[in-house]
């Protein structure tokens, strides 16, 4: 079973810090424990989604601006 | 009247807000809703619900197309765009219009002009409305500097016209203060914006937040008296009065002609409100924009003086002339609100959604609270944080804060942090009893009264 990290807060997932500036992380990049992968904006705020496991990314589980929920899986790790 | 269904292209509060005061006039409601939206009390409230897309505000709440396709679907023929959202969008207003439908609001045009800060301030001056002083057009040297703060009068702020959101300003209390200030303004700007034109604009120091609300119906219009909302954080109101205990009646009489003035010079039709800032040390009041739209505060000005402000721009919008004259409306007593947010006031307003477990809502005469919230609903994570506004009159501002700190201790929600710890600390609060608050007032005090959890 592949490791997942998942998003802590129920909100809007992105994947980049700004629509003009490129992703976090992309399909392939190694992540360690503390990387930002995403951003959660609840209620007009933006939370950073951190590791809280390493791996590699094999497949990003939510699109950018995709509603998320608590516990949601956000990508999964190879 | 010609509105014989109404679309509400808003949510929470206000959009069952519109859907009440529709009721009232007999008209049928249909809510415009995104998905995270389904289980809405304005869903339940209204006569029909139409699923415009998905949470994401930019795919539901504020498509165009996706709104004026709902009203089409339903049959309605007026859309009310509430507050935030397609409010204040000249195009979105154009496009209601040019589907055949009712826009309830100012016409596009008034939407575009008053939209636009120089040309709202044009607009005003016009009118002859005060507005805060400043240089015309760009400093070109120090001598231009000097001459434009010797007219419009120390302490001076000077802003890059590149600039933005707070960005590249700098304050001169003297003309030694300018003329250092002055140079290194132009070079920050330069290396910071790639342009280094500079204006200027007086500094109004520990400034209240005044307001006018103003009714028109194209031709004619009226003033509903002022609201003061100087109790704000990062620019966002948090308490709200009506009228304002800052103003004497001759001061009062002032404000409230000049937005009539400006509301008529423009033929300004439905509800809107015109900020200004009031700077006690002088007296002096300077008109910064207006709102075209309904605004979230607009109970406090409901509270004193009896005219429901949403049924009047649904009527006005329905073809019908106003209904009072100035001489008519009067102020009865003081209001107060209190906007109670999905906020943990004790961990630095940190929003968070949930699930209402417990409701109870104070049942006093003087009290009302304009909610989205029922027992067992939970909050959607996609838009902003307001669960409610908790609203008092009274027959004085005295009673009126008495009254509000009973109606917040009596006001329960159960199942998240909200800001009523926050109100509850306010409303004890000296400074708040002597009205002795500006803009900037909150913030510090916060820091120095940290709210416990």
């Amino acid at each position: 079973m592949a490791e997942q990290i998942v998003s802590p807060l129920p909100g809007t997932f992105y994947r980049k810090p700004s629509p003009d500036e490129p992703n976090f992380k992309d399909e392939g990049d190694a992540v360690a424990v503390g990387d930002v992968i995403g951003l959660v904006e609840v209620m007009k705020t933006f939370n950073e989604v951190k590791a809280d496991k390493a791996g590699t990314i094999a497949s990003f589980l939510a699109d950018n601006e995709e509603a998320v929920m608590a516990g949601q899986p956000l990508l999964d790790l190879s | 009247m010609a509105i014989k269904k109404l679309l509400v292209a808003n949510r929470g509060e206000i959009a069952v807000r519109i859907i009440r005061a529709a009721q009232a006039l007999n008209i049928r409601t249909v809510q415009a809703h995104s998905m995270a939206d389904a289980d809405s009390l304005a869903v339940q409230m209204a006569d029909e619900a139409v699923n415009i897309g998905p949470p994401h505000a930019a795919k539901s709440y504020l498509k165009v197309d996706a709104v004026l396709q709902a009203a089409r679907d339903s049959g309605a023929n007026a859309i009310h765009p509430g507050y935030g959202f397609l409010s204040e969008n000249a195009a979105f207003a154009q496009a209601v219009e040019d589907a055949g439908l009712i826009f309830v609001g100012p016409t596009p045009d008034t939407i575009s002009r008053l939209g636009d800060k120089a040309a709202a301030r044009a607009a005003a001056e016009d009118a002859g409305v005060p507005t805060v002083p400043g240089s015309v057009g760009v400093l070109e040297t120090i001598d231009d500097a000097r001459e434009a703060a010797e007219r419009i009068g120390y302490p001076v702020m000077i802003k890059a016209s590149a600039g933005g959101g707070g960005r590249g300003i700098k304050i001169a209390d003297t003309a030694d203060e300018l003329a250092k200030l002055v140079s290194q303004a132009r070079s920050e700007a330069q290396s910071a914006f790639g342009d280094g034109s500079l204006y200027m604009e007086k500094l109004v120091r520990n400034a209240r937040h005044i307001e006018v609300q103003v009714l028109g119906d194209g031709t004619d219009a009226v003033h509903c008296f002022e609201r003061e909302c100087s109790m704000q954080r990062r620019r966002q109101k948090v308490w709200e009065e009506a009228p304002s205990a800052a103003l004497d009646d001759a001061k009062r009489q002032a404000i409230c002609k000049s937005a009539v003035d400006l509301a008529r010079s423009v033929g300004y039709r439905g509800a809107g409100t015109l900020e200004y800032l009031f700077d006690d040390a002088s007296g002096k009041f300077y008109f910064i924009e207006m709102n075209t739209r309904i605004q979230v505060e607009h109970p406090v000005s409901e509270m004193i003086t009896g005219i429901d402000l949403v049924q009047e721009m649904i009527r006005i919008a329905g073809g019908e002339k106003l209904r009072m004259k100035q001489d008519e409306i009067a102020i009865n007593g003081h209001a107060i609100e209190c906007r109670i947010n999905a906020e943990d006031p004790s961990n630095n307003f940190m929003p968070g959604p949930g699930t209402i477990e417990r409701l109870v809502v104070p049942t006093a005469d003087h009290v009302r609270f304009d909610t989205l919230l029922y027992e067992g609903y939970t909050i959607p994570p996609f838009y902003d944080s307001l669960l409610g506004k908790l609203i008092v009159h009274g027959p004085d501002r005295a009673t009126a804060i008495k009254r509000m700190a009973e109606a917040l201790d009596g006001l329960k929600i159960d199942g998240l942090k909200t800001t009523i710890p926050l109100h509850q600390a306010l409303a004890q609060s000296s400074d708040v009893m002597k009205n002795a608050i500006h803009t900037q007032y909150l913030e510090p005090w916060l820091e120095a009264n940290p709210i416990p959890s």
